[in-house]
């Protein structure tokens, strides 16, 4: 029976590394997604997912399972993202779709390769997509980025959330449908070409 | 419930329900509200489209550098002293108590040995009175003994004729 997180981390308090580099391996991808989606700098990205995980390590020895293991491992990123927003630290990403094309920036991200070969055509249109989304997630408030990321691509819980992002599960609700409700709005090309096909 | 204050009721619901986590009566609700009111309806269907748009955003795979980038970060962490690390080994704890416990031992003697000193100490005092006392014929003897013009004085003559007869012989 496969280890829960907690159990890992509680192996790792008891000296186990091999249960730190499992926790390692399942969680790096989505942090480092995470936080790309909050700072938008690949770079900055991979040193704040590895502060991260050195925090972790760091607190091996205090940590108490009082809450779920994601819980707490997002808490940190979503701290350490933030600050890092605040501080101004990340390089600020103002890239149009064709200086994108341009200077190759995409070929430093190994995007996950699909199922059949798309034509030049779909990888650009596709590329403008996500630019477009990226962008109007970037310029969403703080928390309500935070909370959109959490929500739509980790699919924590209402409850898991609001303990991340330190409010409460009403002020959450309303802080979602106000940031989707942005998004709707600077997404509207994007909803209304699919509306049209 | 409809019209702009049924609407702005619904809205905070209007994500968990989307998203399959509202509850069965939340749910009926709204479901109520959105047949009723055609805006809301709308947004509904754009909330589910910006969603469906938001999956076609690619997953970034970390660089193949991260895990040994970390490692290395681990590996240059200082040591940590621990709380606990500070307090002495047992039998360090053991030999600091015993030597704390003799000294409190021997800080306390004067007080119960003094009684069996106090007679040894009279004794002596008595003993160094009387030689004081006596100190003038001690003198007298010392000087008398160490006295060397005594040694060359003439040997009485009984002891002398005694030596003249063994030479004659």
């Amino acid at each position: 029976m496969a280890r829960t997180d907690v159990q890992l981390m509680l192996d790792v308090k008891a000296g186990d590394e091999a249960s730190f580099e499992l926790l390692l391996r399942k969680y790096r991808t989505p942090l480092v997604n995470f936080l790309y989606r909050m700072v938008r700098d690949t770079a900055v990205a991979e040193d704040l997912a590895q502060e991260v995980f050195l925090r972790v390590y760091r607190a091996r020895q205090e940590y108490a399972p009082s809450a779920k293991f994601t819980t707490w491992m997002f808490r940190i990123a979503t701290n350490l993202a933030l600050n890092s927003v605040r501080d101004n630290r990340h390089r600020q990403m103002e890239v149009s779709m064709d200086q994108t094309v341009d200077t190759g920036e995409d070929e430093q991200r190994p995007y996950e390769v699909p199922d059949r070969a798309p034509t030049v055509e779909q990888v650009l249109v596709a590329r403008t997509r996500s630019e477009m989304i990226l962008r109007a997630v970037h310029s969403l408030p703080e928390k309500q980025r935070a909370a959109v990321l959490l929500h739509k691509y980790q699919e924590m819980d209402y409850d898991e959330i609001a303990r991340v992002l330190e409010c409460s599960e009403s002020a959450l609700k309303s802080l979602l449908f106000r940031a989707y409700e942005t998004l709707r709005t600077e997404l509207a090309p994007l909803v209304n070409s699919a509306r049209v096909s | 419930m409809n019209g702009t204050q049924g609407c702005k009721k619904m809205e905070n619901k209007l994500v968990e329900y989307l998203d399959g986590r509202a509850r069965p009566a939340e749910r009926r609700a709204m479901e109520e509200h959105l047949t009723a009111c055609a805006d809301c309806r709308v947004r509904a269907d754009e909330f589910r489209m910006v969603w469906d748009a938001m999956d076609d955003v690619p997953v970034l795979s970390p660089s193949s550098s991260f895990d040994a980038a970390l490692r290395a970060r681990i590996a240059a962490e200082p040591a940590r002293v621990s709380f606990w690390s500070w307090l002495p080994s047992p039998r360090l704890a053991f030999a600091v108590t015993v030597l704390v416990a003799m000294s409190v031992w021997l800080s306390s003697m004067p007080h119960s040995v003094a009684p069996i000193l106090a007679p040894a100490t009279q004794v002596t005092a008595d003993a160094d009175f009387g030689m004081i006392k006596d100190l003038p014929v001690l003198e007298n003897y010392d000087v008398l003994s160490k006295f060397d013009a005594l040694s060359e004085l003439p040997a009485p003559a009984s002891v002398a004729q005694g030596e003249v007869r063994k030479e004659t012989r």
